[in-house]
């Protein structure tokens, strides 16, 4: 009676990575650690896996006891029976209602299992990504930055769901070890000599499965890693699909596809030898035992040494278990699978470097009062090297002004503005608001002051309106009067309203329904809503048109000084807005004036700045010597 | 852009049967030699009965013989089966392995083949929402019919030589027994269809859960920033919880349905064994039966039931490998929208570059016209700069010159030749296109420069950075061109990503270079000086930018403005700022940008 052993569960269509990620530890498995994952989930879900266990168990002793009740209807009913040629009818009624009893036991048993064996895998794997995903909300962004979007993706999915798969066919091995407690009682009673081949054929299968899972896990591990890598080629490769098109590269990346496709087929067709030799030795070997039964039980018979029933009873008995002894191979498969899944989960549950909070928060009301001091921060890059982003950076933007920060293309601005909201902290230095050290304010102060339009967007899978307000109900009052108020001025209200369901339309994943410019203007009112006291915006209408990112500017002029405000900028038309502007070049500030001051002092900066203009001189003059030739 | 392009929709879908045969034709390596696994197959099932066999010989030849309990009637026949088991079990081993090699080889081959195809479908370059299903086609999908094939498919096939030879056997000790065994499972049949119906149905709810939940968590991932700037982090976590639950709710819903419907097969089998013993028992006083017989026939009650148990799960399984088949096959049947000519098609030679449009109108399937009736000329070595603003047509201009898509009317024509009947070889060594997001792979800066041509030297990629003015910017990488650059080129900034596509481009060395806002997100130095740098080194080359940076327009031959779909300007800078109208416009803001400080 093959069962199959897992709950399998359906993977989705393509955005599960598979991947398992560079295993974050590399210690080798042992059973031990097996074990430990094991007692892990137990403890999380003890009441599910005892009402499993107990329902395993059941199902156990029943399918010893089916063997035990026929065993003992042949004796008493059938082979009197046989022998005197007459059924006593109330006998055979007895014997018929003993059997039905104990089938509906054994139905009810593996219901039990089943449901509560599902009920504790789905349990477990929601608990884990309740806490995995609670870690990523609470893990500083500098953890995040280190590691890779896939690898913390299928930490929690892929490896949550290997971490605990291991708990449906658990209970059930461990009714087969109930099972087998059982049956060797029941040999030893019906005939201790038939009962001996049991004690060597059982713990032959269990040894044989255990050589059999040991062969098995590496390769079924490899076959898995490849699995994933064919899907990480084809994401990267479907992702890129624009480049491959574009230069013309389908056939090579068909080859790179071809290879990767070709170590799965491979590692697959490993995994099916090793899974094609032991099958059928573990199914023949208790069904050899079973005519080892019949011979030694014959011969026991002939000698009066045991009867018929028994030698029945004990045949019966092996054809019943031969199979679900295998779900304790099952069991040891499923350990080596569950402790890399696990070392991987706990890896995230038990990183540290919580952004450190106070109890401070800021009091005032209007403009904020932002001071940089001497910070230094570096970021680890793809290759582990520290790269210094920004190096003993200093600042002083008095309230209500507005001050640029221009520098060339990976200068570091943009680590600039994540350090002024407190995204990260700084290696050395001390960013203040209102001259309070931002890290020693509780959680959530520095949201409520400020608001960073980030250069690249992100939004919500959510409604307009949820992903301007993100649930804050104070800013839904009064008709969505502050929302549009918003959307007004950065520019979007005309296509909001045009939109199917306006405010209620959903954005889709990320935002996919909306082009580029929409989703930055969408950001953007998500910032101004709020009127924080801190507005940081970095290149944020990058995907603009000139005449709208026009109209937005002259907007937030408008708006009054109610805001402090950091812009990331290249244009003089946004440079213009600002009070004053910072010059950084390589991670320094190198200057800090007026765009007269700096234009006047700063050949670099001037180069940045002036580039459209100087080119368009250029080209004047140089069509200008071509006229004159 | 809501039509979905090209894809089969569901709703037709072919039945099982014509789903399989195109299957296994896509496949040839699956059916070859099944004939010789399927009878080995058939030996292997043989052995199932070999014990049943044994125990009816051995009660009623040796236990029950008239002369009381004798082994040595039955010594040889009990050897006997011993080595059959072995024989069968060999056969067992020999049908694992055939059958892993043909399924293995012939889904690679699938997975393979419709990866390809993929790449010819215009699904990945215009509808980003669904590259992710276009993955899960060569992964999961293909993963599915494996599994199936592999565990289900046998079991299935065995099952049903089993389900045979145990119907057969039992018809010869009792065809009253017999007739009462499938009395009872008919019943059980026609119900398996409907709760197999239920079973899947779940699932769907399942994977539909799936979806959800790993969206949910993917934004606490890739939008940690902006979750950490709005301190919205318990709303997110609470969203995130909520998925999670119903995901936990619909799985644990579907594991009640299976585990009811795989329990009513052990119920009926339990029911089964009570109802042979008494009716057998009564036959057998009655002379119809022996003792040994009945006892045999029990055990070959246990060699039907097994099979009847395990198809509520396996055409389960059959199931959704078929449906994944069936995906698979639908993305492979897809014609690719725009199609390579191959052979058939011309090879230009490589030299200056013209391209006009004749009458040009483009409109996504099922949506609106985006370009009306557009005539264009591009003269071979001109530097052309297409103005407009946020959906005015201007990047569906560059699609339909790089034959991205096609238009729905009228003709592009390069060189006199329709682009049409370009050889794909031929159109992509010539014409390249730079897209404003330079998507790179997760390799070195050197590795993904090199994509565009894989023979090129470490000196020729460095060439392209100094001849693009990069020089020193490589030079500030921590490993210089050696430097990784993480998933998508995670690690490097937005406009960092744009100087190695463009310099990826510049290595493809084409005749016709399209730049898509290929540098909106460099700042203005390097813009200009990537610009010049091009300028300079392109004399040979015609050139064609898509900027809303208006700098690029006032350093070209001609400005084409594209406006609401028409091309409603055209002509040098200078005469286009004299005419106003749009381009009047544009330029006003873009000066009043520049020269507000």
């Amino acid at each position: 009676m093959p069962e199959s052993s897992a709950t399998a569960e359906p993977t989705d269509g393509g955005r599960s990575r598979t991947d398992l990620g560079p295993s974050p530890s590399s210690e080798p498995y042992t059973l031990r650690r097996g074990l430990f994952v094991l007692g892990q989930g137990i403890r999380h879900a003890p009441r599910m896996f005892t009402l499993a266990v107990a329902g395993s168990a059941l199902y156990g002793v029943m399918t010893a006891g089916s063997a035990w009740a026929l065993g003992r209807v042949t004796k008493e009913v059938i082979t009197p029976s046989f022998r005197s040629g007459h059924v006593d009818g109330g006998d055979l009624a007895k014997g018929a209602g003993l059997l039905t009893l104990v089938a509906v036991l054994l139905v009810v048993g593996v219901v039990g299992r089943r449901v509560a064996a599902g009920v504790v895998v789905y349990d477990l794997g929601a608990i884990f990504r309740r806490r995995v995903t609670a870690q990523y909300l609470r893990l500083p962004l500098a953890w995040h930055s280190s590691h890779p979007t896939g690898q913390l993706l299928s930490n929690a999915n892929a490896d949550v769901e290997a971490t605990f798969q291991v708990f449906a066919p658990l209970p059930m091995a461990i009714g087969v070890v109930v099972m087998l407690v059982v049956a060797a009682v029941a040999m030893l009673l019906a005939d201790p000599v038939l009962a001996l081949i049991g004690l060597c054929v059982f713990p032959a299968v269990f040894a044989i499965n255990v050589v059999f899972q040991r062969r098995m896990s590496p390769r079924v591990t490899r076959a898995q890693r490849l699995r994933a890598e064919v899907s990480d080629v084809a994401h990267e490769s479907f992702d890129g699909a624009l480049v491959v098109k574009s230069l013309g590269r389908e056939a090579s990346e068909t080859q790179r596809f071809t290879r990767s496709a070709y170590e799965l087929r491979d590692a697959n067709v490993e995994v099916g030898r090793t899974r094609g030799t032991f099958d059928p030795v573990i199914e023949a070997i208790p069904n050899l035992g079973t005519l080892a039964v019949l011979a030694v039980g014959t011969s026991r018979a002939a000698h009066g040494q045991a009867s018929v029933a028994d030698v029945v009873q004990v045949a019966y008995l092996f054809s019943l278990l031969a199979f679900p002894v295998r779900a304790l191979g099952w069991v040891l498969g499923e350990l080596p699978r569950s402790a890399v899944g696990w070392s991987r989960v706990a890896a995230v549950l038990q990183a540290t470097g919580q952004l450190p909070f106070g109890d401070a928060t800021l009091g005032g009301t209007g403009a904020a009062h932002l001071s940089v001091e001497n910070v230094d921060y570096a970021h680890v890059d793809a290759d582990g090297d520290l790269v210094p982003a920004l190096v003993d950076v200093s600042l002083d933007v008095r309230p209500g002004s507005t001050v640029a920060v221009v520098g060339a293309t990976g200068s570091g601005k943009s680590t600039l503005t994540a350090l002024l909201v407190r995204l990260v902290d700084p290696d050395r230095g001390t960013v203040r608001i209102d001259g309070v050290d931002l890290t020693t304010l509780r959680a959530g102060e520095v949201a409520l002051a400020t608001a960073l339009v980030p250069q690249q967007t992100f939004l919500f899978d959510d409604s307009v309106r949820g992903n301007i307000t993100l649930g804050d109900p104070a800013l839904t009052d009064d008709d969505d009067r502050r929302v549009w108020e918003a959307l007004r001025l950065a520019q979007a209200d005309g296509f909001v309203a045009a939109l199917a369901h306006g405010l209620d339309t959903q954005v889709g994943e990320r935002g996919a329904t909306l082009s580029g410019g929409q989703r930055q203007r969408v950001a953007l009112a998500r910032a101004l809503v709020r009127r924080p006291r801190l507005l940081v915006l970095d290149d944020a209408t990058s995907a603009v048109d000139p005449q709208v990112e026009q109209a937005i500017l002259a907007g937030l002029r408008d708006a009054g000084s109610d805001s402090t405000v950091v812009v990331v900028a290249y244009r003089k038309a946004t440079i213009a807005l600002a009070d004053q502007v910072v010059f950084v070049e390589d991670g320094r500030v190198v200057d800090v004036g007026t765009h007269a001051e700096l234009t006047g002092r700063r050949p670099g900066y001037r180069h940045i700045v002036d580039a459209y203009e100087r080119d368009a001189a250029l080209r004047a003059a140089s069509e200008g010597e071509e006229v004159l030739r | 852009m809501s039509a979905v392009v090209g894809v089969r929709a569901e709703g037709d879908e072919p039945g099982v049967r014509e789903t399989l045969r195109h299957g296994l034709r896509m496949s040839p390596e699956m059916s070859r030699g099944i004939v010789v696994t399927l009878l080995l197959a058939t030996v292997a099932t043989g052995g199932r009965i070999v014990v049943p066999f044994a125990v009816q010989q051995t009660i009623d030849r040796g236990l029950t013989a008239p002369q009381g309990p004798d082994l040595s009637a039955v010594s040889g026949l009990l050897a006997l089966a011993a080595v059959l088991l072995l024989v069968t079990a060999s056969c067992s081993y020999v049908v694992n392995l055939r059958l892993f090699r043909a399924s293995e080889g012939g889904l690679a081959t699938l997975r393979i083949g419709a990866f390809r195809h993929v790449h010819d479908l215009s699904v990945l370059t215009q509808n980003s929402e669904r590259r992710g299903s276009m993955v899960s086609r060569v992964t999961s999908d293909v993963d599915t019919i494996s599994t199936f094939v592999q565990s289900g498919g046998l079991l299935l096939v065995l099952s049903t030589l089993q389900l045979t030879v145990a119907t057969a056997l039992m018809l010869v000790y009792s065809p009253l027994l017999t007739a009462v065994v499938w009395a009872c499972f008919l019943p059980v049949l026609s119900v398996a269809r409907p709760m197999q119906r239920a079973v899947s149905g779940a699932y769907q709810q399942v994977r539909e859960r799936v979806g959800d939940m790993l969206s949910a968590v993917s934004e606490s991932v890739v939008g940690a920033s902006t979750i950490r700037a709005y301190a919205v982090e318990a709303r997110t976590g609470r969203r995130i919880d909520a998925t999670v639950k119903a995901h936990r709710d619909a799985a644990v819903g579907a594991q009640v349905r299976v585990a009811l419907a795989f329990s009513t097969g052990v119920l009926v089998s339990g029911l089964v064994t009570v109802v042979v013993v008494v009716v057998g028992t009564w036959w057998g006083v009655r002379g119809h039966l022996t003792l040994g017989e009945l006892l045999a026939f029990l055990f070959l009650v246990q060699l039907f039931t097994g099979p009847v148990q395990i198809g509520t799960e396996v055409l389960n399984e059959l199931q959704n490998a078929v449906a994944g088949w069936r995906r698979v096959l639908a993305v492979v049947d897809t014609p690719a929208d725009v199609a390579d000519p191959g052979e058939a098609g011309e090879v230009l030679p490589r030299g200056p570059i013209a391209v006009r449009f004749e009458h040009v109108s483009y409109a996504y399937p099922g949506g609106p016209t985006v370009l009306h009736d557009v005539d264009l000329r591009i003269e071979p070595r001109s530097r052309v700069a297409v103005v407009g603003e946020t959906g005015s047509g201007k990047t569906t201009l560059a699609k339909l010159l790089t034959r991205l898509m096609d238009p729905s009317t009228g003709r592009v024509v390069v060189d006199g030749v329709d682009l049409r009947r370009v050889r794909f070889s031929s159109l992509r060594e010539r014409i390249v296109m730079v897209p404003q997001d330079g998507f790179l792979f997760d390799d070195t800066v050197l590795g993904n420069v090199r994509f565009a041509r894989s023979g090129a030297t470490r000196e020729e990629v460095e060439l392209a950075f100094t001849e693009l003015g990069l020089a020193d910017w490589v030079d500030g990488l921590p490993r210089g061109l050696d430097t990784h650059v993480g998933q998508r080129g995670e690690s490097l900034s937005a406009g960092e990503r744009q100087l190695v596509a463009l310099a990826r481009a510049y290595l493809a060395d084409p005749d016709l270079l399209v730049l898509d806002e290929a540098t909106s997100a460099v700042d203005p130095a390097t813009e200009v000086r990537i610009q010049r740098a091009l300028d300079g080194l392109s004399r040979g080359r015609t050139a064609i930018s898509i900027a809303h940076r208006l700098s690029t327009a006032e350093a070209a031959d001609e400005v084409v403005v594209v406006d609401g779909g028409h091309v409603v300007q055209r002509g040098p800078h200078r005469r286009l700022v004299a005419e106003g109208g749009v381009y009047g416009r544009l330029h006003a803001s873009w000066v009043a940008q520049q020269t507000r400080a």
